[in-house]
Formats: structure tokens, C-alpha cells, sequence
């Protein structure tokens, strides 16, 4: 028992460690644009279409639950203030990160994971370059700068442009005007401003966890893909936990 | 030889002096000491998993003994910061058996890596140099493949060519003749041996291929269970009367090196009950 917890203890302690480690080497990163533009890249844009695809869907599906709910009280012009709280609050930030820990998270440290078994790690090092300046930095801190982007978007798909408005306007006929007038007036900078925190908070978390566990994957397939594992299962607590905890604090 | 004269000690660029280091509850090393003479290449030998690559990645300051010092060119490799490491990194350059080349880059580009990381010079410069590196291990018109489109001797000539990109004194090989075929083993000894009597560097080779290594190597250093058994110039290891070194030199399957694995008689083993 006690064995155990000394071992999370000391895992911890390693994983804030290295923390401290990459939040040092990011000015490093900062002055090296092309290998960020490179990092970018591979984190966030490529992890659009399934941010774009998920806003819409989860969109979609709010619209025909909070409609027809809504038409109960015979409140279904409220449908837009329903869908944009929901989304703003909740679904944007959290889902995105989910997608973000199994989309970006887990290549992350496959492909970290993968350079340390094939010694591309330790070459560096030997070549007198620091692997946690030149390969970690860059792609934790495209992870922090992508995460609120695609929150954005997925946010932005999901209330507007083909999740809830094309189904609630289009399919359902609730008025464009009242949809938009209903979101104008109850979603404030507040709500806004916590998402942002919320989406920060998980990115950091996420790519965080992703490099860590890739840069301590045992050097073996099986350890590569312990790391990809643990990556998806311990951002994705991580988040909804976060989440937990930073909605008490908002509420 | 505890106490190196003047002389051995000027000739000497790395030193290794009552190394201990331990994995876990496994010891690897027991009191090890080694000189690798300037401008000369030295074999390394010794049996899988006696640690041969533990000994370059403790002389390149990737890991810390447990006891003992090895110097590089007079300096405590162990003792420095991390600033002071990496300065000194850039004079060695090290093998790793698979390459370790970076698999993002093209052959260029990971020629390239240590320049445009450590140097300021402008990329016309650059390229004059990553060529001529290309060059000297023949694979100049390789400049824009992808390290998965290189063969296994390729990759290590390629890495070669990186090593030497900053133009170190010491260059480390990990086994660079494992599952070689005889031409790139061909080409590779000759390239080890060109380049270091060539660029002035001082070579380990660390294999457990022994008649390839041996050919190549003005000295050779025979390792096992944690200790050395046989150093010498090559000739003198070949000679070493030890029943271990000589085993080990003919690939005899059974002698001091068991053919067994430690094990119950075999009679009992399978007349006995069962355990």
C-alpha cells in the first residue's frame, strides 16, 4: 500500500519535474518558428476535421433534444440561448479536449514514445541538442495554442453554421431572429472568458500528459503503446475532471 | 598501470578509471579501467549484454557511474554542468547501432541537424559541407531520401556522416557491423579506418564481430562479466593465453562460458519429482 503510493508520489513528482523542464525550454521554442509552424500543424490542423465534424453532430443532436423538451413549456425560441450555454460552457471545451487526447494526445506520444526506442532521443543528446528544447517544447506548446482554436471552432460549428442552426432554423422552423436575439442577450464575456480558462486548463493538461508519457515510455512496441494507451485514458479523466472542478469554481 | 606517466597520459584522450555502474540489482561494471589512445582506433569486446554501449553512454555523459571517473581529454566528464556536457559533446560524435537518424528529415537535412543547431554559417556553407560529409561516406546523391528509404548500411553511413559533421576528436561506433552484409561490412570497416586516419580522430568500436573489428583496431580491450579480461594491440589479444578470451576470440560453443544455462543436472531435472 504503501509501496504504491510512493510510486504515484514519485511518478508525481517526475512528471511535474519534467513540467518545470519543458515551461523553461519554451522560450527556446518560441525563437524557432518554422519547427512551431511544423508543430502547429500536425496538432491542430490536422486535428480539424474531426473538431468540425464533432461540433456539428453534437450541435445537431442538441438542437432535437432541447427542442423538443423546450416545446414542452412551449419555450422553443429559447432553443439558441439552450444550444450556446450548453456548447460555450460545456460541451465546446470539454469534448474538443476529449478529441483532442485521442486525436492529437495519443500521436503525440506514439511519435515521442517512437523516437526514444529508435534512439533519436538519446542521438540528440549526444549531438550536444536538447531533446526537451528541441522535440518536447515545440509540441506542448502547440498543443496549448491549438486547444482554445479548436474549442473556437468547434463552439462556432456547433451553435451556428450546420449544427444547431440548421437543424433548430431550417429543419424545425424555430425564427432565425429569436435563435440569435436569444444568444445575444444571455451569453456574456463571463461565460467566455471561463471557457477560455476551461480550454486552456485542458490543453495544458492534455499535451502535458501526452509528451510525458511518450518521453517515458519504456523503449519497446509494447511500452510505445502503453504510453499511447495511458495518453487517451488519463487525459480524458483528467479532463472531465478538471472540468469538475473548475465548473465549482465558476459556478 | 594505476598511476599513467606523463607521456600516457598525453596520448591518452579517454581514461577510464575504476568504473562501477549498476542496472538495478545487476551489475555491469566492476572496477573497469580503459585508456583509448589519441588518433587510434580501440575495439571494445565482449559478449551481448556485458554492457558494451553502457561504456559509450557513460563516456558520453548520458548516464552517471556508480563509482569511478572517465575523463575526456582531461576533463571529468562527470562532473561537469549541462552546458559544459553538451560543449563537450560537440567533439565526439556517436553511432547508434540503428543510426538513430532523425526520421522527419531528408539524408540532408540530417547531415545538416548539428550544423544549423551549433553554427551560425550560411546555408551555401552549409551545403558545401553536408556534401563533402555525404561524399566521404558515398552517398552524396542520397541527399534527398527519407531515412525509411535507406538500407540498414546506408542509415549507418548516413549517421556516420553526421557524426563527423562538427569535425569531432572522438567518434563512438555501437556495433556498426551487426547484421551488415559482407559488402557494406566491406564498406564500413574501410570507411571507420579511412576516416579516422583521414579527419585525425580517435575511434571506439564497440562489437562483439571479432574478426572484423580486430582487422581494423590498433588496440582492442576484451570485456566480460563486468570486468576486462584482455587488452592489448590486436595482435596481443589474438595471442592472450586466457581460456576465456580465446573462447570468446574462436566462438567456441562450451568452456568457461557455459553452453548451459545455470540449470539442475539433467538427470535429476527430469528423473525428479516435480518442484
Amino acid at each position: 500500500m504503501i509501496g504504491v503510493l510512493g510510486n504515484y508520489l514519485q511518478g508525481i513528482g517526475r512528471a511535474l519535474f519534467f513540467l518545470f523542464t519543458i515551461i523553461a525550454a519554451i522560450p527556446s521554442a518560441l525563437v524557432r518558428p518554422r519547427l512551431m509552424a511544423q508543430q502547429l500543424y500536425s496538432v491542430g490542423v490536422l486535428s480539424l476535421v474531426i473538431v468540425v465534424l464533432s461540433g456539428s453532430f453534437i450541435g445537431m443532436v442538441l438542437a432535437l433534444q432541447f427542442y423538443r423538451t423546450l416545446q414542452v413549456f412551449g419555450a422553443g425560441d429559447s432553443l439558441g440561448v439552450a444550444i450556446a450555454l450548453s456548447v460555450v460552457r460545456e460541451f465546446g471545451p470539454v469534448v474538443t479536449a476529449l478529441l483532442f487526447a485521442g486525436r492529437a494526445g495519443s500521436a503525440l506520444a506514439a511519435e515521442i514514445g517512437l523516437m526514444k526506442a529508435t534512439d533519436q532521443l538519446s542521438g540528440m543528446e549526444m549531438m550536444a541538442v536538447d531533446p526537451v528544447k528541441r522535440v518536447i517544447a515545440p509540441r506542448f506548446l502547440a498543443g496549448l495554442i491549438s486547444m482554445p482554436l479548436l474549442s473556437f471552432i468547434f463552439t462556432v460549428m456547433a451553435i451556428g453554421v450546420a449544427g444547431g442552426h440548421a437543424i433548430g432554423v431550417s429543419l424545425l422552423g424555430v425564427d432565425a431572429g429569436s435563435y440569435w436575439a436569444g444568444i445575444h442577450e444571455v451569453l456574456h464575456g463571463d461565460d467566455i472568458r471561463d471557457a477560455l480558462i476551461k480550454t486552456l486548463v485542458f490543453g495544458a493538461a492534455c499535451s502535458w500528459i501526452a509528451v510525458y508519457q511518450g518521453y517515458h515510455a519504456a523503449p519497446t512496441s509494447a511500452g510505445v503503446a502503453r504510453a499511447t494507451t495511458n495518453t487517451v485514458v488519463i487525459s480524458s479523466l483528467a479532463v472531465l475532471a478538471l472540468d469538475f472542478i473548475l465548473t465549482a469554481f465558476m459556478f | 598501470m594505476t598511476t599513467p606517466s606523463t607521456e600516457a597520459l598525453s596520448s591518452t584522450l579517454v581514461s577510464v578509471r575504476g568504473l562501477r555502474f549498476s542496472h538495478g540489482t545487476r551489475v555491469i561494471y566492476d572496477g573497469v579501467d580503459l585508456d583509448i589512445p589519441r588518433g587510434k582506433i580501440t575495439a571494445i569486446m565482449g559478449p551481448s549484454g556485458t554492457g558494451k554501449t553502457t561504456l559509450l553512454r557513460l563516456i558520453g555523459g548520458q548516464w552517471q557511474p556508480g563509482a569511478g571517473t572517465v575523463t575526456f581529454d582531461g576533463i571529468d566528464v562527470h562532473k561537469q554542468s549541462r552546458r559544459q556536457l553538451f560543449e563537450m559533446r560537440k567533439r565526439m560524435g556517436m553511432l547508434f547501432q540503428n543510426g538513430a537518424l532523425l526520421t522527419d528529415l531528408t539524408v540532408f537535412d540530417n547531415v545538416a541537424f548539428p550544423l544549423r543547431e551549433h553554427t551560425k554559417l550560411p546555408e551555401s556553407m552549409i551545403r558545401d559541407l553536408v556534401l563533402m560529409k555525404l561524399n566521404a561516406v558515398g552517398l552524396r546523391g542520397a541527399r534527398d531520401l527519407y531515412p525509411e528509404e535507406l538500407s540498414g548500411g546506408m542509415s549507418r553511413r548516413v549517421a556516420l556522416a553526421r557524426a563527423i559533421s562538427l569535425d569531432p576528436q572522438l567518434v563512438m561506433y555501437d556495433e556498426p557491423f551487426t547484421g551488415q552484409d559482407p559488402i557494406s561490412m566491406g564498406v564500413l570497416m574501410r570507411l571507420i579506418r579511412a576516416l579516422n586516419d583521414a579527419l585525425g580522430l580517435t575511434s571506439i568500436v564497440v562489437s562483439h564481430d571479432v574478426n572484423e573489428v580486430l582487422s581494423i583496431s590498433d588496440y582492442a580491450y576484451v570485456i566480460s562479466g563486468g570486468k576486462v579480461l584482455g587488452k592489448g594491440s590486436a595482435d596481443a589479444v589474438r595471442a592472450n593465453q586466457s581460456e576465456w578470451v580465446q573462447q570468446f576470440l574462436q566462438g567456441e560453443p562450451d568452456g568457461p562460458v557455459p553452453f548451459h544455462y545455470k540449470a539442475l543436472p539433467y538427470a535429476e531435472d527430469l528423473l525428479g519429482a516435480k518442484s
